[in-house]
């Protein structure tokens, strides 16, 4: 278990403050912050390149905030991959390897199965100038690997890359968590938290103001800011169905299923609805939308424009209304309303 | 791009104007040098380079400038590396202070060096103990060719290590590298062409410099006083020959090092 506890960081203006988080040993931790945030700072903390002010970074029982990055057993890939350009991708994997006096048949084996895992085998006696984004990434993240770290910190991986790269980089880095790996991953996108998180923080103005399961951070944000940040109030983990013929795929969770135009394949994954996308009514219309529920009013509770209304309908749905359609429809707690919403307003996110 | 760039530049008239201001101070560089190359016949120069008075002192030269740099640079590098990569106090002082040498009269910084180097200060005294003589000696000459062109190093070296990305020092840093390990294989590596450079520069002002070695060692001779010499005893004609022979070898070497700075400069991309 990684604890972190009230760590705190001055740079000039800016300030990290008070920061607490644990993560589990094989847990997927995904920082959430806007730039700016400190996020990089944080994990550059937790790499032991930057000295805190305050605070203090704990593994297991070892407390490791003064422990030399050596010692430490952490490995930290920048956003920007931070190959070394006057070195091959061989050596630059090996980089670690020779600064820690690593050689021998052991380690070439296990430089050759690392280079097999990360798929960078054909890459090695290339120069990182001619790598594209997606396979520069898969390098740092092999260098990094490399020095077997008890966790990978990652700042932003999958940010730069194109939609193509960023499917087998999530897959990768799947693949690495489910073998065992704890990993602490900063970005701004929140698909990329519910994608692989098994915990989310969200990070404000140098600290993290929420931690919890990527439900939890979701279905109820602690703040307006988690709120505003994360934008989506609608998020479920289910399966998604292979679809009927001439029929629309279907996403369930729990005991509900929902209607989604999607092409992806079957499988696990998330479903997200923006709160704009969902209609509440007092009768059932007629409508294109398939996903139309009869629920129950849960909660209202006012945004920075309109009121943002809670359905119970097996799972929750929120949806964000104006005041005038509160006042038209008469919503109270309880009230009885049919929520709807069409297939092509939700998003499926595959795990 | 490049068509559109000639084609304004013949069209233009700004730019008509600046090629022919550019073209005057061009000219005012290569017409001085060319004259004099012209002037001097072949068979002048065949007599002068077998000269042993000016073969020793282009040799002293050569070598006393270089083996300068080389000193020198052991101390102008992590200097350098600490003014690019670390805030400490005082420091846009200590940036003031290299460039000192650049703007103070050659002369003045002589007569400093040798008040430095005498025989009656803790430096000359010291280096008299070892054998060293500065006042009238090779130490001397390299003393002074150093305290002139070190600035060219440094500046050059802290503009180099300046524009390696912090983050890759850091990321090795991760790695588990130590500082000394990150700075000789990612700094130095990555910042190897200006400080290659800042070397040539620094070695090309050595080599040139006449006032502050003629002040602290006048004897042994080096190649450019010795041309003030035969200037002030036999006259123009007499210092021409060798102007142009230590011109042409400055040339040959200085050339030859940049060569050498860009294949290894490609070598390492």
């Amino acid at each position: 278990m990684l604890h972190v506890e009230n760590l705190s960081k001055r740079i000039g203006d800016f300030a990290l403050h008070g920061i607490n988080f644990d993560v589990p040993n094989g847990g997927y931790f995904v920082l959430l912050g806007a730039s700016g945030a400190g996020k990089t700072v944080l994990l550059e903390m937790l790499a032991g390149i930057e000295s805190c002010d305050d605070g203090r970074i704990r593994w297991n029982d070892e407390d490791i905030t003064h422990a030399r990055i050596q010692h430490r057993g952490f490995s930290l890939v920048y956003q920007d991959q931070a190959l070394f350009p006057h070195l091959s991708v061989r050596a630059n994997i090996a980089y670690g390897l020779r600064a820690r006096g690593m050689r021998g048949h052991t380690t070439q084996n296990r430089f050759r199965a690392l280079a097999r895992e990360t798929g960078v085998e054909a890459l090695l006696d290339r120069m990182p100038e001619t790598l594209s984004g997606g396979e520069a990434q898969r390098v740092a993240l092999a260098r990094a690997l490399a020095v077997e770290p008890r966790c990978l910190l990652l700042d932003e991986p999958i940010a730069a890359l194109d939609t193509h790269a960023r499917g087998h980089m999530r897959a990768l880095l799947r693949g690495l968590n489910r073998q065992g790996h704890t990993i602490i991953h900063v970005t701004h996108d929140y698909e990329e938290a519910i994608s692989l998180a098994t915990h989310v923080g969200v990070m404000e103005r140098g600290t993290v103001v929420q931690t919890g399961t990527p439900e939890e951070i979701f279905h109820h944000p602690r703040s307006e800011f988690v709120a505003r940040f994360i934008g989506i109030r609608n998020v479920y983990k289910g399966r998604l169905l292979a679809a009927e013929p001439e029929g629309t795929p279907k996403f369930t969770t729990g005991n509900r299923s929902f209607a989604v135009l999607t092409d992806a394949s079957p499988g696990p994954g998330s479903l997200i609805v923006r709160s704009e996308d969902i209609t509440v009514s007092l009768t059932r219309n007629d409508t294109s939308a398939q996903n139309t529920f009869r629920g129950i009013v849960k909660d209202i509770a006012p945004a920075r424009l309109g009121v943002e209304v809670t359905v119970e309908i097996g799972v929750e749905a929120t949806a964000w209304i104006t005041n005038e359609s509160l006042r038209r429809l008469q919503l109270r707690l309880g009230s009885e309303v049919w929520t709807s919403f069409k297939a092509s307003a939700a998003r499926f996110i595959e795990e | 791009m490049n068509n559109s760039r000639k084609i304004a530049i013949r069209t233009e008239p700004l730019y008509l104007l600046f090629t022919f201001l550019g073209g005057a101070a061009l000219l005012f560089i290569v017409a001085p040098l060319m004259g004099m190359a012209l002037k001097t016949s072949g068979a002048e120069l065949v007599q002068t380079a077998r000269d042993a008075e000016v073969q020793r002192s282009i040799f002293l030269t050569l070598w006393t400038s270089m083996v300068a740099t080389a000193i020198m640079a052991a101390g102008a590098i992590p200097l350098a590396y600490l003014l690019a990569r670390k805030e400490f106090p005082l420091k846009h002082l200590v940036t003031s202070l290299i460039d000192l040498p650049i703007v103070i009269p050659h002369s003045a910084a002589g007569i400093a060096i040798l008040g430095f180097v005498a025989g009656d200060s803790v430096i000359g005294a010291a280096g008299k103990r070892m054998g060293i003589h500065f006042v009238g000696g090779a130490a001397g000459i390299m003393a002074a060719m150093a305290f002139v062109s070190l600035p060219f190093l440094i500046n050059a070296a802290r503009d180099g290590f300046h524009a390696v990305p912090e983050r890759l020092e850091k990321a090795a840093l991760g790695l588990g590298a130590t500082p000394a390990r990150v700075f000789f294989t990612i700094s130095v590596p990555l910042a190897w062409r200006a400080i290659l450079s800042g070397l040539i520069l620094m070695w090309a002002r050595g080599l040139s410099e006449f006032g502050a070695v003629a002040v602290v060692a006048y004897h042994p001779i080096i190649a450019p006083v010795l041309i003030y010499e035969r200037f002030g005893a036999f006259g123009l004609k007499y210092a021409r020959p060798i102007s142009v022979l230590f011109i042409g070898v400055c040339l040959i070497f200085f050339i030859a090092a940049r060569l050498l700075s860009r294949r290894q400069y490609h070598a390492s991309r």
